[in-house]
C-alpha cells in the first residue's frame, strides 16, 4: 500500500466512522465478558457461601444457573458482534473498498 | 492417482495391522488385558476407512501451498467453526471436564467456563485482524512490520513448543485410553496414531486436517448429546433429581454441589483464568483456522459458531459428569473402590451403562477419532511454523511454493516421527505439566507479542523479541519451579513457585518487556516499524491487500 492510498484512506469518513465503532464495540463487549467471568471468579473466591443458596428444589445450588448463563451469555456476546459486524462493517467496508479500488 | 490410493491404503493396512494381529492375540492370551473390544473396533476402523478416503480425496485437491497450509481458503464458516470447536473439544477436554464433574462436581464446571471464555474475546480482538493480515500462520501476522528472521524465529519456536509439549500430552493420553478400550498395546497405539496422522497430513494438507476434525465434532457432539438426554430421560428430565440422585451416590455428601476450594485463592484463580484465556488465543493450531477461511466475515462467523458449539459441549459433559456419579453402579466398573481406569473414564463407562457394549464401542471409537484428528492439526501446525516460518522467510527466501511444501511434508513426518517417540518415551511419566506448560507457554509468549503488533504503533523488533523470550522463558522456569514439576515429578518438596498455572506473571513479564524495550529503542529499526503501523492498521481493518481465497 502507497502513501497516496493510505492519505486517501484515512481520509474517507467511512472508515472513520468504522474504526471508531468497531474499536469501541470491540472494547466494550471485551470488558463486559471480562468483568463477568472475573467477577464470577472473585464471587466464588471471596464469598463461596453465596453458592450454597438453592434456588430450586433441593439440590439446585445457584452455582448452576450461573454457570451455564455465563456460557450462555458468552455466546450471545459473539452473536451480537457478528450480528452488528455483519449488518454495519461489512457495508461500510465495502463503500471503503470501492473508493480506493 | 491409483499409486496414490494404494500408497493410502497401505499405510491404512500398516496402521492397522498391529490392531488385528494385537486383537487375536489377547483373545488368546485370555484375562491378562482388557477383553477385546469388536464394536469398537469395528466402528473404528470404519472411521479409519473413511479419514483415509477422505485423504485421498483431499490429496488430488492440495496441489498449491495454500491449499496445503490453508485448505485453499475455501471453508466456510460453519465448516470451520465445527473445525475450531473440534480443536478444542479435544479427548483431554472431553474425558478429562467429564473426569473432573464426576470427581469434584461443581468445579469442573468452573473450569469449563474458563475454557470457554477465552472465545468472546478471540472474536472481538483478534479474528479479523488475524485474517486480514495473515497468510498461513500467525507468525506471518506477530512479524508482519518488523524485522522478519528475528520475530519468526520467536514466533516460530513458540508455535513449536506449544505443538509438542501437546503432542506429548495427546499422545499418551491416547496410547492410555487406546490401551484400556481396545485392549490393545500401548506402544502398538502410538505408532497406529503417528502413522495415521502421517498420512492425513502429508497427502491431505489443510483439507483433509480440516475434514476430519468436522466429522470427529459432529459425531463427538451427536454422541454426546445422546449420553445426556439418556441420562435426563431416567432422571425424568429434573436436575434436581439428577442432583439428588448423585448426592445419594456420594453417601449424601452434598458438597459436589457446591465449590470445593478450587477457587479458595484469589490469584491462583485468576491466575488460572489468564492461561486458559489468553493461552487459547496463542495456540498456533487453531489461530492457523483463520487463514482457512475466504474473508473477514466468515472468520468471525466462524468463531460465533465455535464458541457455540464448545459452549454447548460443555453443558453436556456437565450433564455427563453428574450423569456418571448418579448411574455408575455396580462392582464391574470399580476396582478397589475407585472407577476403572481413573476418573476420567468416567464418560465411557458412563456410556456402558447407558447404551451397552454397541453404544460404548461408538464412544471410544469417537474418543480415538478425537484424537486422531487433534494430534493431526497440531501436527500440521508444527510443520507449518518449520517449512514457512522457518524454512520460507528464514533459511531460503527465495524458496519456489514447491520446495516450500515438500519441506512441510517432510517436517511433518519428523514431528510425526517425534510424537511417537515421545508417546513413547513419556508413557510411564508425569505428564500433567505439559498441558499447564503448553497454555502458560501460549498465553506468555505467543499472545502478548501478537496482540501487541496488531494494536500497539510503538512496538518494534527489539520490543518484540526481548519481550517474547522473556515471557517464554519465564513461564518455562515458572513451570519447573512450581508444584506440579519441583513437589510431585522432583520431589523437592514445597514449590518455589505456588501456582500450578504462573500466567499471571510471565504474561505480565512479558508485556513490560514488549514496552520497555521498545519505548527504549531508538535504532534506525525502530523508525521502520513504527512506520509500518500504519499500513498494518489499514488492511487489518478494511482487509484491502489481504489474502484471498484461490477458489
Amino acid at each position: 500500500m502507497d502513501q497516496a492510498k493510505i492519505e486517501k484512506i484515512k481520509s474517507l469518513p467511512e472508515y472513520q466512522q468504522l474504526v471508531k465503532e468497531r474499536t469501541g464495540l470491540a472494547w466494550k463487549l471485551s470488558i463486559a465478558i471480562l468483568v463477568v467471568y472475573y467477577g464470577y471468579i472473585m464471587l466464588l473466591a471471596f464469598n463461596p457461601e453465596f453458592f450454597t443458596t438453592i434456588v430450586s428444589g433441593e439440590y439446585v445450588s445457584i452455582g448452576f444457573p450461573i454457570g451455564v448463563a455465563i456460557i450462555v451469555f458468552s455466546f450471545l456476546l459473539t452473536g451480537y458482534y457478528v450480528k452488528k459486524a455483519n449488518d454495519d462493517f461489512d457495508e461500510l467496508t465495502a463503500k471503503i473498498k470501492k473508493e480506493v479500488e | 492417482m491409483n499409486s496414490l490410493f494404494k500408497t493410502l491404503f497401505s499405510f491404512m493396512l500398516l496402521a492397522l495391522l498391529p490392531m488385528v494381529a494385537m486383537a487375536a492375540g489377547t483373545i488368546e492370551s485370555d484375562g491378562t488385558k482388557v477383553a477385546t473390544n469388536w464394536p469398537a473396533i469395528s466402528m473404528f476402523v470404519a472411521f479409519v476407512g473413511l479419514t483415509i478416503y477422505i485423504t485421498y480425496w483431499a490429496a488430488k485437491r492440495t496441489k498449491s501451498a495454500k491449499d496445503f497450509y490453508a485448505a485453499g481458503g475455501g471453508i466456510t464458516g460453519l465448516q470451520n467453526g465445527l473445525a475450531i470447536a473440534g480443536d478444542y473439544m479435544s479427548a483431554a477436554s472431553f474425558l478429562g471436564i467429564t473426569g473432573m464433574v464426576y470427581l469434584k462436581g461443581y468445579d469442573g464446571l468452573i473450569f469449563a467456563i474458563g475454557f470457554l471464555v477465552g472465545w468472546p474475546i478471540i472474536l472481538f480482538l483478534m479474528s479479523e485482524r488475524l485474517r486480514n493480515l495473515g497468510k498461513y500462520t500467525f507468525t506471518d501476522v506477530a512479524a508482519y512490520r518488523f524485522k522478519q528472521t528475528p520475530v519468526r524465529v520467536l514466533a516460530a519456536f513458540g508455535s513449536i513448543a506449544v505443538v509438542i509439549l501437546y503432542l506429548i500430552a495427546q499422545m499418551v493420553g491416547a496410547g492410555k485410553l487406546i490401551e484400556l478400550l481396545f485392549g490393545l498395546d500401548f506402544d502398538y497405539a502410538v505408532v497406529m496414531v503417528g502413522i495415521l496422522i502421517i498420512a492425513y497430513v502429508t497427502f491431505g494438507g489443510m483439507l483433509a486436517t480440516t475434514w476430519v476434525q468436522i466429522i470427529k465434532a459432529v459425531l463427538l457432539l451427536s454422541g454426546a448429546t445422546f449420553i445426556a438426554i439418556a441420562v435426563m430421560y431416567q432422571m425424568d428430565f429434573s436436575f434436581d433429581t439428577l442432583f439428588k440422585t448423585a448426592v445419594e451416590k456420594r453417601d449424601g455428601d452434598m458438597s459436589i454441589l457446591f465449590s470445593g476450594g478450587f477457587v479458595s485463592d484469589p490469584i491462583n484463580a485468576i491466575s488460572l483464568g489468564i492461561a486458559l484465556m489468553f493461552g487459547t488465543a496463542g495456540l498456533p493450531h487453531i489461530l492457523m483456522r483463520f487463514f482457512t477461511v475466504p474473508d473477514a466475515k466468515e472468520a468471525r462467523k466462524s468463531v460465533f459458531y465455535a464458541t457455540g458449539f464448545i459452549g454447548y459441549f460443555y453443558i453436556l459433559a456437565f450433564i455427563i459428569g453428574f450423569g456418571a456419579v448418579a448411574l455408575i453402579v455396580g462392582g464391574e466398573f470399580f476396582a478397589d473402590g475407585k472407577l476403572i481406569g481413573g476418573n476420567n473414564m468416567a464418560a465411557i463407562h458412563l456410556s456402558n451403562v447407558i447404551g451397552g457394549d454397541y453404544f460404548l464401542g461408538f464412544i471410544s471409537a469417537v474418543a480415538f477419532a478425537t484424537i486422531l484428528a487433534v494430534v493431526s492439526g497440531l501436527t500440521l501446525a508444527g510443520a507449518s511454523a518449520i517449512s514457512h516460518d522457518i524454512y520460507a522467510n528464514v533459511i531460503n527466501k527465495n524458496a519456489t511454493e514447491v520446495q516450500e511444501t515438500k519441506v512441510a511434508r517432510y517436517a511433518t513426518i519428523v514431528i510425526g516421527a517425534l510424537a511417537i517417540i515421545f508417546g513413547i518415551g513419556f508413557k510411564d511419566q508425569n505428564i500433567a505439566f505439559v498441558v499447564a506448560l503448553a497454555f502458560t507457554i501460549a498465553a506468555s509468549a505467543n499472545f502478548p507479542v501478537l496482540i501487541m503488533s496488531m494494536y500497539w504503533k510503538n512496538m518494534t523488533t527489539r520490543g518484540a523479541v526481548i519481550g517474547g523470550w522473556l515471557g517464554l522463558s519465564s513461564a518455562v522456569i515458572m513451570v519447573l519451579l512450581g508444584p506440579v514439576v519441583w513437589t510431585q515429578i522432583l520431589d523437592m518438596g514445597a514449590a518455589i513457585v505456588p501456582y500450578k498455572f504462573p500466567a499471571l506473571f510471565t504474561v505480565t513479564i512479558a508485556f513490560i518487556g514488549i514496552w520497555f524495550f521498545s519505548i527504549t529503542d531508538k535504532s534506525a529499526r525502530a523508525a521502520e516499524d513504527k512506520e509500518g503501523f500504519e499500513a498494518q492498521f489499514i488492511r487489518s481493518q478494511t482487509g484491502i491487500g489481504a489474502e484471498g481465497s484461490s477458489h
